[in-house]
C-alpha cells in the first residue's frame, strides 16, 4: 500500500469538490474491494476521501411510487429493507447471492456498483493488463480465463463485471443519481452506466472525474416472479461462472406475458438484450431468447462453457419462473 | 522403548470410561477464543521487531540481469533491503530447505529475490513494490503433460519410486476383464488459516551465534536442523518456538523461505525481524502439492478377482528439487492380487516448490484408484462394496507381511448400513426435482508410522505434572490429547496437567505431521509416565504389581500415597523416549476406513453439490472423541474440495499459478458442507505402539474425494477423470452423451 492523504469531508458537495481538487482521490466507502487493491498496488491513489459519514444511506419511496436507494446503503440493509424483498424481490436474492454475511454489512450500493472485475490477470501485477496498466496488453487471452467475458470483450480486456447486484439493477432499469464538483446533479440509466472495454477498458463507467454516486432510484415495482440464478463453482461465496436476474410475468401456457433478462458473468457490463426478451415472450422457447442474447458470443478457450451454460441456465430460470 | 513386541497389557487397558478417549473440550480452547493463545507472528517474547517483506520473482525461468533497489533503499522507514548481492553467507540446502537469494538464476515464479526490512510492516510491502528487476526472460517448462514423456525416475528418499511383483503383463494380458484408465489431479494448495509467520532474533555473543526463531513450523526439530545448515549454525544453536500453529496440513512442515530470511536480516541488523508470508505469496513462495497424472490398469477374472494392477504416476517440482507425489504408494498394500506394478516418475519444471500435503500420494491416489475400482465394479456388475470384500487380502499383498490390524470391510459394512447404502439406485435413475441424485462409496487407507519421539514428566511440589516436549499442536488437539494420556497414566485430571509443548528447548519430539503426531508424542510421554511410576512406587516402598494410579493418589494392597506427598520439595521428574522397531517391519501398519457420499446435480447447469457424508474409520484406540471426529470431518472436507472445487491453474505460458489468492482458488465453504459426520469403529493396535493408536489425521482425507466422484457417476453416469469435477466438465460429458445418442438413433 502506498501512503496516502485522508480526509473525511461532511457534505456532499465538500466531497465532490475535493476529488476534483485532488489528484488520483478516490471516494471510499465499505472498503471491500478498495483496499484490498491498494494492498496490491493495483489502486494507488493519492488522497482517500472517506465518505461514510454522508448523509447517504437512507431509503425512500419516490413520489413515483419506486424506490430511491442512498448510495450508502449497506448491501445487507438493502436486500433486509421491507419494500426490496416484497417488490424488488430480484434485487434482494442477488444481494444474498454475494460475497459472505460480513463483506454485505460493509459493502455500499454504490460501491457494489464500482466494484471492480475479478480477473486473475488484474489482480496479479507481474502481467500485463489493461486495464490496470493501459497498453501493456492483455494476458487473460489466451491464458486461463475460466471467469472471462464471452459477449462484448475486446482485443484489449476480457474482464467481467462481478457484481450481483448491477445484473438486478440492470434487470430494474435504475437509474443512478450523481453530483459533479459543480454541484450539479445527473441521473445515468443502469444501462449506460457500465461501459465494454473497447480499447479504454481502464475506463468502466460513464462517471466524470470528481463525480459522486448520490442515490440509486428503482422505478415502479414490475408484475410478475422474480428470480435471480446464480450459478456458481461452490455452494455460497464464489462469484457467479453464470447469473441471471429475471422477472417473469405469467401469461398463457408456456408463453410468459412479459419478461425483463438481465445477465451476469457473461461481459465487462450486466448483459441484457431486449431482443431476447421479446422472442421469449412471441415465441414461449427460451432457446430462442438464448439464440438472441448469444449472438456475437465468442468463448476464449477456459471459458467456452459458459456459452451452453448461459442457455440452459435460462432455460432452467424460465421453467421456474412459469413453475412458481 | 523400541516398538519391538506388541505392548501387552497398559494402565490405559480395560477403562471405557477412562480418561483417554473421553470427548474433553480443548484445553487451549479458551486461550484460542479469547485472543490470548500467541501464534508466531504475535509473539512479543522477542522486542522492538522490525518488519520484512518478501519480494518475487516476476518471471519462472530466466536470470535476473539487474536488480534496482535503490528507490527501495530510500523509502520511509526502510532498514535493510537484502538481495543475492548483499545476503550474508548461508551453509547447506537440507531437505528441501534451499539457502535463499542464491545468484542471478530463477528457477520459478515467485522464487523470492529480495528481502524489505523496515520500521512498520506498511513501510516494507511499500518499499518492495519499489524493487525494479530486470530479467533475461526464458521460456519456461510449466506443464506437465508435455514434460510427461521425459520425466525421470525419482531418487529413492524414504520410499522407493517403484515396486514389481510377478508379472503384470502377462497378467493384465491374460485376464477376462480388464479397465486402463488415466486420472488427473490438479495442483492444489494447503490453505491453512495462519500464513507461513516467523519472528527471527540473532544474537551474536561471546560463546558464538544464536538464533531464536518464533516461527509457525510443524516439526521444530527437523527445522531445528535444516536452519542450523542453511544458516551454518550448530543445530544447538537454533532455537524454535511455536507454542500455537493455525493449521499446517504439511505446508510447515519445513522452515519456508520467509524463516530464513527473517533470520538473516536479524543477522545483519542484529534485531528481530518479523514476516509473514501475504495470502497471495503463500501460493508462490511456500509449497504446494504438485498436480498429478495417474494412470491405472486392472485386470480381474469373472468374479471380480484382481489379477493384476498397475499404478503409475508423474508429478512435477521445482528444478534442484526431488520431491515426488507418491500417489500409488497406497495401491502396494490396499488390495490382494499376484501381479502388481507401481511407478513413479517426476519431472523437474519452473514451477513453485512441491511438498506434502495432508496425505502426500494417498490423498490424490486414492482420489484416482478408488474410482478405477468403481469402473471396475460397474463393468463387472457388482456391488463396489463387494468388489473391494471379493480382493481383501489376508497379508500385506506386498511386504508380504501380516496387516496389525485391518478392519476395512466391518467399516465398509457399518458405513453401508448406517448411510442406507442399499437403497443407492442404477446409475443415473435417481431424481429429486432439479437433481440428479446419486450415492459411492470409497477405501480410505493411510500408512501408520511411528517416528523417535521423547518426553519429559516433572511431578511438582503442588501435586500438578508438567510435560514437556518439542512437540507442536497444529489445531488438531495434540495439548489436549496429552492432558488426557498423562492425566490417565498418573491418575490425575488434566486440570491438574500442564502441557509445555513447541520449543526446542524441550525433548526432542517427532512432531506434527503423516500421521504420526500423536501416535509418537503420546507414546513418549507414555513411557515418561510409566518411568514416572515405577520411581513413585520405590520412593513410596510400594509393590508394583497391582499398583493403581487414580484420583491423585497410588495404592498398592492395602497401602496408599497421595502424589502431592511423593513428589516432596523437590519434585520428581521422569524421562521417556519411543523409537520404531520389529514391529514395523514385521507388521503392516496402516488406519483403514470408508466414506460415503451422496451428491445431486443439477440436471441443467451441471452444478454438483454434497447432499450429505460418513466416514467410518478405525484408527486404534481414540484419544479423544472429539477431537478425534473433528480431525476426521476435516479430512473429509478436505476431500469434497479436491472432488469438486480446489485446482491451483497454472498459466503454462508464464509458469505462474493463476488464481492465487482464496477468492478464486476454492475450498469448500460452509454451504458446500451440509449433513456430516464420522464415526470410529473400537479397536486398539498393540503393534503400533504403546497407546494402541494410529494416526486419524490423514486416513479421513484418503478416498474421500473418490467417494464424491463416484456418486457423481452414480447420479448422472458420467465418469470425469479429470479433478476437480467443475460444472463446465460435467456440460461436456452431456454433451458428449449427447453426441453418442444421436451417433446410435
Amino acid at each position: 500500500m502506498k501512503a496516502f492523504a485522508y480526509e473525511r469531508p461532511a457534505t456532499v458537495q465538500d466531497a465532490a469538490r475535493l476529488a476534483a481538487e485532488r489528484p488520483e482521490a478516490r471516494f471510499i466507502a465499505g472498503g471491500t474491494n478498495l483496499l484490498d487493491l491498494m494492498k496490491l498496488q493495483i489502486e494507488t491513489p493519492a488522497t482517500l476521501i472517506d465518505v461514510n459519514r454522508l448523509p447517504l444511506a437512507e431509503v425512500t419511496d419516490t413520489a413515483e411510487g419506486g424506490l430511491r436507494i442512498g448510495a450508502l446503503v449497506r448491501n445487507a440493509d438493502l436486500a433486509a429493507h421491507p419494500r426490496v424483498r416484497r417488490d424488488y424481490a430480484v434485487l434482494a436474492k442477488a444481494l444474498l447471492a454475494g460475497a459472505s454475511g460480513q463483506l454485505r454489512n460493509r459493502a455500499t450500493t454504490a460501491g457494489n456498483l464500482l466494484q471492480r472485475t475479478r480477473c486473475y490477470y488484474f489482480y496479479d501485477t507481474t502481467k500485463p493488463c489493461n486495464k490496470r496498466a493501459p497498453g501493456s496488453g492483455c494476458a487473460a487471452i489466451g491464458g486461463f480465463n475460466r471467469i472471462m467475458a464471452v459477449l462484448g470483450a475486446s482485443e484489449a480486456c476480457i474482464a467481467t463485471n462481478p457484481s450481483d447486484m448491477n445484473v438486478a439493477l440492470r434487470a430494474l432499469d435504475a437509474t443512478i443519481e450523481t453530483v459533479d464538483p459543480q454541484g450539479a446533479s445527473r441521473r445515468i440509466a443502469i444501462a449506460a452506466f457500465h461501459r465494454l472495454p473497447g480499447d479504454t477498458p481502464q475506463i468502466e463507467t460513464d462517471l466524470r472525474p470528481g463525480e459522486l454516486i448520490t442515490a440509486v432510484t428503482l422505478p415502479k415495482p414490475v408484475e410478475g416472479v422474480h428470480l435471480y440464478r446464480k450459478v456458481r463453482d461452490r455452494a455460497s461465496y464464489a462469484f457467479a461462472t453464470v447469473s441471471v436476474a429475471a422477472i417473469i410475468a405469467k401469461g398463457e401456457g408456456d408463453r410468459p406475458q412479459r419478461a425483463t433478462l438481465a445477465f451476469g458473468g457473461l461481459a465487462h457490463k450486466p448483459w441484457r438484450v431486449e431482443a431476447a426478451e421479446a422472442a421469449l415472450v412471441e415465441t414461449g422457447s427460451a432457446d430462442e431468447a438464448a439464440e438472441r442474447l448469444l449472438e456475437g458470443a465468442r468463448g476464449q478457450g477456459s471459458n467456452d462453457f459458459k456459452i451452453p451454460l448461459t442457455r440452459r441456465t435460462l432455460r432452467a430460470t424460465v421453467a421456474d419462473a412459469l413453475r412458481a | 522403548m523400541d516398538m519391538n513386541q506388541p505392548i501387552g497389557a497398559t494402565p490405559l487397558d480395560g477403562k471405557p470410561d477412562g480418561l483417554v478417549g473421553r470427548p474433553i473440550d480443548r484445553i487451549d480452547g479458551r486461550l484460542k477464543v479469547t485472543g490470548r493463545a500467541a501464534y508466531a507472528y504475535e509473539t512479543r517474547e522477542l522486542k522492538n521487531p522490525a518488519y520484512g517483506f518478501v519480494v518475487e520473482a516476476g518471471i519462472a525461468r530466466g536470470r535476473i540481469r539487474s536488480l534496482d533497489v535503490s528507490a527501495a533503499k530510500r523509502a520511509p522507514g526502510v532498514l535493510l533491503v537484502m538481495t543475492h548481492e548483499t545476503v550474508p553467507d548461508q551453509g547447506e540446502k537440507k531437505e528441501q530447505v534451499f539457502p535463499q537469494l542464491q545468484g542471478r538464476e530463477i528457477r520459478f515464479h515467485g522464487q523470492p529475490i529480495a528481502f524489505v526490512v523496515a520500521q512498520s510492516f506498511e513501510q516494507a510491502r511499500a518499499a518492495a513494490a519499489l524493487v525494479r528487476a530486470d530479467y533475461e526472460v526464458q521460456t519456461p517448462d510449466a506443464s506437465l503433460k508435455a514434460a510427461r514423456p521425459t520425466a525421470v525416475e525419482p531418487k529413492p528418499a524414504q520410499t522407493p519410486p517403484d515396486s514389481q511383483l510377478g508379472d503384470f503383463d502377462g497378467a493384465f494380458a491374460a485376464a477376462s476383464v480388464t479397465l486402463d484408465v488415466e486420472y488427473t489431479t490438479p495442483v492444489q494448495i494447503h490453505a491453512q488459516m495462519e500464513p507461513h509467520a516467523t519472528i527471527a532474533s540473532w544474537e551474536s555473543g561471546p560463546d558464538g551465534e544464536r538464533v531464536t526463531l518464533y516461527t509457525a513450523n510443524q516439526m521444530l526439530n527437523r527445522g531445528q536442523t535444516s536452519l542450523a545448515s542453511v544458516l551454518g549454525l550448530k543445530p544447538e544453536n537454533v532455537r524454535l518456538v511455536s507454542h500455537y500453529i493455525g493449521g499446517g496440513f504439511g505446508a510447515k512442515l519445513q522452515p519456508q523461505p520467509e524463516a530464513i530470511l527473517s533470520a538473516l536480516a536479524s543477522k545483519s541488523l542484529q534485531r528481530p525481524v518479523k514476516v509473514a508470508l501475504t495470502r497471495q505469496q503463500e501460493f508462490h513462495v511456500a509449497t504446494h502439492r504438485s498436480d498429478t497424472i495417474q494412470c491405472i490398469r486392472l485386470g480381474a477374472d469373472p468374479t471380480g478377482r484382481l489379477t493384476a494392477i498397475a499404478h503409475e504416476s508423474w508429478s512435477a517440482t521445482a528444478p534442484g528439487d526431488v520431491f515426488f507425489e507418491t500417489s500409488a504408494v497406497v495401491t502396494r498394500s490396499l488390495y490382494a492380487a499376484q501381479n502388481r506394478l507401481t511407478r513413479h516418475r517426476l519431472a523437474n519444471l519452473n514451477v513453485p516448490i512441491a511438498s506434502a500435503m495432508r496425505a502426500p500420494g494417498e490423498a490424490v491416489g486414492q482420489l484416482a484408484f478408488e474410482c478405477a475400482m468403481d469402473e471396475l465394479a460397474e463393468r463387472l456388475g457388482i456391488d463396489p462394496i463387494e468388489l473391494r470384500i471379493r480382493n481383501e487380502p489376508e497379508q500385506d499383498p506386498e511386504k508380504k507381511v501380516p496387516f496389525s490390524t485391518r478392519q476395512l470391510v466391518a467399516c465398509m459394512r457399518e458405513g453401508a448400513q448406517r448411510f442406507g447404502w442399499d437403497r443407492r439406485g442404477p446409475t443415473g435413475a435417481t431424481r429429486d426435482g432439479r437433481w440428479q441424485v446419486g450415492m459411492g462409496m470409497a477405501a480410505a487407507s493411510r500408512l501408520n508410522p511411528l517416528m523417535p519421539s521423547q518426553a519429559s514428566v516433572r511431578l511438582n511440589p503442588d501435586g500438578t505434572l508438567t510435560v514437556r516436549m518439542a512437540m507442536t499442536d497444529i489445531g488438531t488437539g495434540t495439548y489436549t490429547i496429552l492432558a488426557q494420556i498423562a492425566g490417565a497414566m498418573m491418575g490425575l485430571p488434566v486440570e491438574r496437567i500442564r502441557v509445555e509443548i513447541g520449543d526446542t528447548a524441550y525433548p526432542k519430539a517427532a512432531g506434527s505431521g503423516g500421521s504420526f503426531g500423536a501416535g509418537s508424542a503420546g507414546s513418549a510421554l507414555y513411557v515418561a509416565c510409566d518411568n514416572l511410576r515405577t520411581s513413585l512406587l520405590q520412593a513410596a516402598g510400594l509393590t508394583a504389581e497391582g499398583a493403581v494410579f487414580a484420583d491423585g493418589r497410588v495404592t498398592s494392597g492395602n497401602r496408599s500415597a497421595t502424589l502431592t506427598d511423593l513428589a516432596g520439595a523437590q519434585g520428581v521428574e521422569a524421562k521417556g523416549e519411543i523409537k520404531p522397531g520389529a514391529m514395523k517391519e514385521q507388521f503392516s501398519q496402516h488406519a483403514f476406513g470408508a466414506h460415503f457420499a451422496e451428491v445431486g446435480v443439477d440436471a441443467e447447469t451441471g452444478e454438483i453439490r454434497l447432499r450429505r457424508m460418513l466416514g467410518v474409520f478405525t484408527g486404534g484406540r481414540i484419544l479423544n472423541q472429539k477431537t478425534a471426529r473433528s480431525q476426521a470431518i476435516g479430512g473429509m472436507i478436505f476431500g469434497i474440495g479436491a472432488a469438486l472445487m480446489e485446482s491451483v491453474e497454472t498459466d503454462t505460458r508464464t509458469g505462474h499459478f493463476v488464481n492465487h489468492d482464496l477468492a478464486e482458488y476454492h475450498i469448500p465453504a460452509h454451504a458446500d458442507v451440509p449433513a456430516i459426520d464420522a464415526v470410529f469403529l473400537p479397536e486398539l493396535d498393540d503393534k503400533a505402539n504403546p497407546l494402541k493408536s494410529k494416526g486419524l489425521g490423514e486416513v479421513s482425507i484418503c478416498g474421500a474425494g473418490a467417494a464424491v466422484a463416484n456418486a457423481v457417476h452414480n447420479a448422472t453416469g458420467l465418469r470425469i477423470r479429470d479433478y476437480p469435477l467443475t460444472l463446465d466438465k460435467v456440460l461436456e460429458g452431456w454433451a458428449a452423451q449427447e453426441g453418442r445418442a444421436q451417433r446410435r438413433t
